[in-house]
């Protein structure tokens, strides 16, 4: 009897709370993901969030990675602002955070978070508040395709300092293949090499000191020697005929076709490469390796640090509180292990990267597990104006119109004069 | 006179000005005059476009403007724009005109041949270029296979990315112009023309004499539009290079969209915003003063 009753009374107010529910509206969230295999699991995530929330609806709105960069500013004043935004943290959020257009999470994931990457979780933490929950991290360095490596006589295993990089892209153009695939209309794919090289060279030390305005800033000389040592690759005229018209998305269809041997690649190109190939099929698996941006000698970077993303979901001033239980919802284990299993990212979820799938996403989730110094891109860390001057100014070293030195200072002066 | 007769008491007059003046004052007040306003405002601010400007920095922006290499580039691709319209472009657009005023079979399709590229959208006509022009899988390769050379990328150089760009600028808008043309012609008084015709004077004194001056006032109109239009030029550059590589093909606009609005540097975008309004507005008052006075 009195099993009953207390049934009743649960059943009672679980009708009150999703009658209360039920009165209630939309989070709109608006992501970036170009690969349609991926937004089908997220829509599925998104109606199963809704079919345990009722009266709560989740809609979905796409935007263009480039688009979304430009729009975002006018974006986030509007009063129809998404409630949930796509984020690589770094400057570009702490800009939205100055302007006020996020929404303060601290209290809502207290405990959450724990579940997450510290790391990753201090990426979107500003002043000690945090303002977004991060869903995966990436790292940066070459795609390679064995095939064609091995026609040169390269061993992919063996490329691990930048000579061995210039030695391979001059074995490969001697056997007439393309070396290296890059979307420079994009400019953002090619500023991973004056960075990733500049990582190398001094490490965490020396991009520290240069926000610090130490050393010359981004005039010192770790960053005119990254200059010289992409240029060494520049001058063997590695990449596509026509790189600076392509587009990112064209470049990666470029290696995933098999016309070009390498490419600069961010982890998740891991499946763009086969959306944006030809065939749709891609670098199969057991052709496909990762080389780490290679070291240079005598530099002061460790070989275990990596450069790459951190990404996740701001949200945004006056979101309804549903939003942030949806994200929570998204980066929960089960969706993270799920996404893992079809190697879509590498998860922030502790312990979920036991889900991925293949080999070479493991050996991605190992290698920034492993790394002591995970730096985000430049392009984002640095700021909107600061960052996109790094990749006009690198885009244009390998254009061949900037040199080692006005690269430097270019972006130096950026720096100085702010905003 | 107007003003004469509106104060000795044309009440007629008066009435209409009252009823129909003040709704097209206060829109052309709230959405031109108040953002231009505005944009002068802003442009002394370091702004990235959040929350309200608060950091003054004076004229600061437009030194950093006309200090910027890529705006010096953006402007001199504008003149050269307006060079290309008016020594190619209207030339072209004016023989076309005299060709195909003339009743002849298939006039009227070809009229409508030339007109269409004006029709389609302008980021519809760039991404079709931006295939044509492919250096992989473009109409343009394609031709260079046929003599079994190697296509050049042309929108990849920044050699070849602005006169890429030229090119389709010509291709879209010369079918506007022939067409201002035709319609001037046809409302030409023939009896001239056959005056001149009976005087014995040779087709191109025709042409030379008759013809083309009674077509000033539509060609001052449509070096005009030419003008504006080629200052205002963004949506072709946008799908076909968004003004790459290496900033060579930028026009002011697409400058200031890029550095300005991309860039959160709404203080910076509203100086190049200024910029060329000072240069639409001194253009359309002085070309309207001393070109166009006697319309």
């Amino acid at each position: 009897m009195e099993h009953m009753f207390r049934t009743m009374v649960v059943a009672a107010a679980l009708a009150l709370s999703t009658g209360l529910a039920a009165a209630q509206a939309t989070v709109r969230w608006l992501h970036i993901e170009a690969n349609p295999a991926q937004v089908k699991i997220w829509e599925e995530v998104a109606r199963d969030f809704e079919a345990k929330n009722p009266g709560v609806k989740v809609e979905m709105q796409y935007l263009e990675n480039e688009a979304y960069k430009a729009k975002a500013p006018t974006l986030l004043q509007s009063r129809d602002r998404p409630h949930i935004i796509y984020s690589w943290a770094g400057g570009v959020l702490k800009a939205q955070v100055e302007a006020g257009v996020l929404e303060d999470i601290t209290v809502q994931v207290a405990g959450f978070k724990d579940t997450l990457s510290p790391s990753a979780v201090a990426a979107f933490t500003i002043g000690g508040k945090i303002y977004g929950l991060p869903h995966t991290v990436s790292q940066v360095g070459f795609m390679a395709n064995k095939e064609l490596l091995a026609k040169a006589g390269v061993d992919a295993a063996k490329v691990l300092n930048w000579d061995d990089l210039l030695d391979a892209v001059r074995k490969l153009k001697a056997s007439g293949i393309t070396p290296i695939a890059v979307g420079g209309a994009d400019k953002w794919p090619v500023h991973f090499y004056w960075t990733g090289l500049a990582g190398r060279i001094g490490g965490k030390a020396a991009f520290d000191a240069a926000l610090k305005g130490d050393g010359g800033g981004f005039e010192g000389e770790v960053f005119q020697k990254s200059g010289e040592l992409f240029k060494q690759l520049v001058d063997l005229q590695p990449f596509q005929n026509g790189f600076l018209g392509f587009k990112s998305q064209q470049a990666i269809g470029h290696f995933g076709d098999g016309k070009a041997a390498m490419i600069l690649a961010i982890s998740s190109f891991y499946h763009t490469q086969k959306v944006f190939a030809a065939d749709k099929v891609g670098i199969s698996d057991d052709k496909l390796a990762w080389i780490n941006i290679p070291v240079v000698a005598g530099g002061k970077g460790e070989a275990t640090d990596t450069l790459g993303g951190v990404n996740g979901w701001l949200i945004t001033k006056g979101a309804p509180k549903e939003a942030v239980d949806f994200v929570k919802h998204f980066i929960s284990p089960d969706v993270q292990k799920r996404l893992a299993g079809g190697n879509y990212l590498i998860p922030t979820v502790k312990g979920a990267e036991t889900g991925l799938g293949s080999p070479f996403m493991r050996n991605i989730a190992q290698n920034i597990a492993a790394s002591k110094y995970h730096q985000n891109f430049w392009d984002q860390d640095l700021g909107p104006s600061v960052g996109r001057v790094v990749n006009d100014a690198t885009a244009e070293l390998a254009g061949g119109t900037m040199t080692p030195r006005q690269v430097a200072k270019a972006i130096q002066d950026a720096f100085k004069q702010g905003n | 006179m107007n003003a004469l007769r509106l104060r000795t008491g044309d009440s007629g007059k008066l009435t209409t000005l009252v009823l129909f003046l003040p709704p097209a004052l206060v829109l052309f007040s709230l959405f031109v005059i108040l953002p231009v306003g505005e944009a002068a405002w802003y442009s002394g601010f370091n702004w990235n476009g959040f929350g309200k400007p608060t950091n003054w920095i004076g004229l600061d922006n437009y030194r950093f403007v006309f200090a910027n290499k890529a705006f010096a580039t953006a402007f001199r691709n504008n003149l050269l724009i307006i060079a290309v319209s008016l020594l190619v472009q209207l030339p072209l657009a004016l023989a076309l005109a005299i060709i195909l005023t003339d009743r002849f079979r298939g006039a009227v399709a070809l009229r409508l041949v030339f007109f269409l590229p004006y029709i389609l959208a302008e980021i519809a006509t760039g991404l079709i270029f931006s295939f044509v022009y492919d250096g992989d899988y473009g109409l343009l390769a394609a031709i260079y296979r046929l003599f079994g050379a190697e296509a050049p990328h042309l929108l990849a150089s920044s050699s070849t990315a602005f006169p890429a760009i030229l090119l389709v600028v010509v291709w879209k808008y010369f079918g506007f112009h022939m067409m201002l043309f035709i319609a001037a012609l046809q409302g030409m008084d023939r009896s001239m023309v056959e005056a001149a015709k009976i005087d014995g004077a040779s087709r191109w004194q025709l042409l030379r004499y008759v013809v083309i001056p009674t077509l000033y006032p539509t060609i001052r109109l449509s070096v005009f539009f030419a003008i504006v239009g080629s200052l205002q030029l963004f949506d072709l550059v946008m799908p076909l290079t968004r003004g790459g590589p290496a900033d060579s093909s930028h026009t002011m606009v697409s400058f200031l969209y890029n550095f300005g609005v991309t860039r959160m540097r709404v203080g910076f975008g509203s100086a190049v915003g200024v910029i060329l309004f000072v240069i639409c507005i001194t253009f359309a008052f002085g070309y309207k003063r001393w070109i166009m006075r006697d319309e």
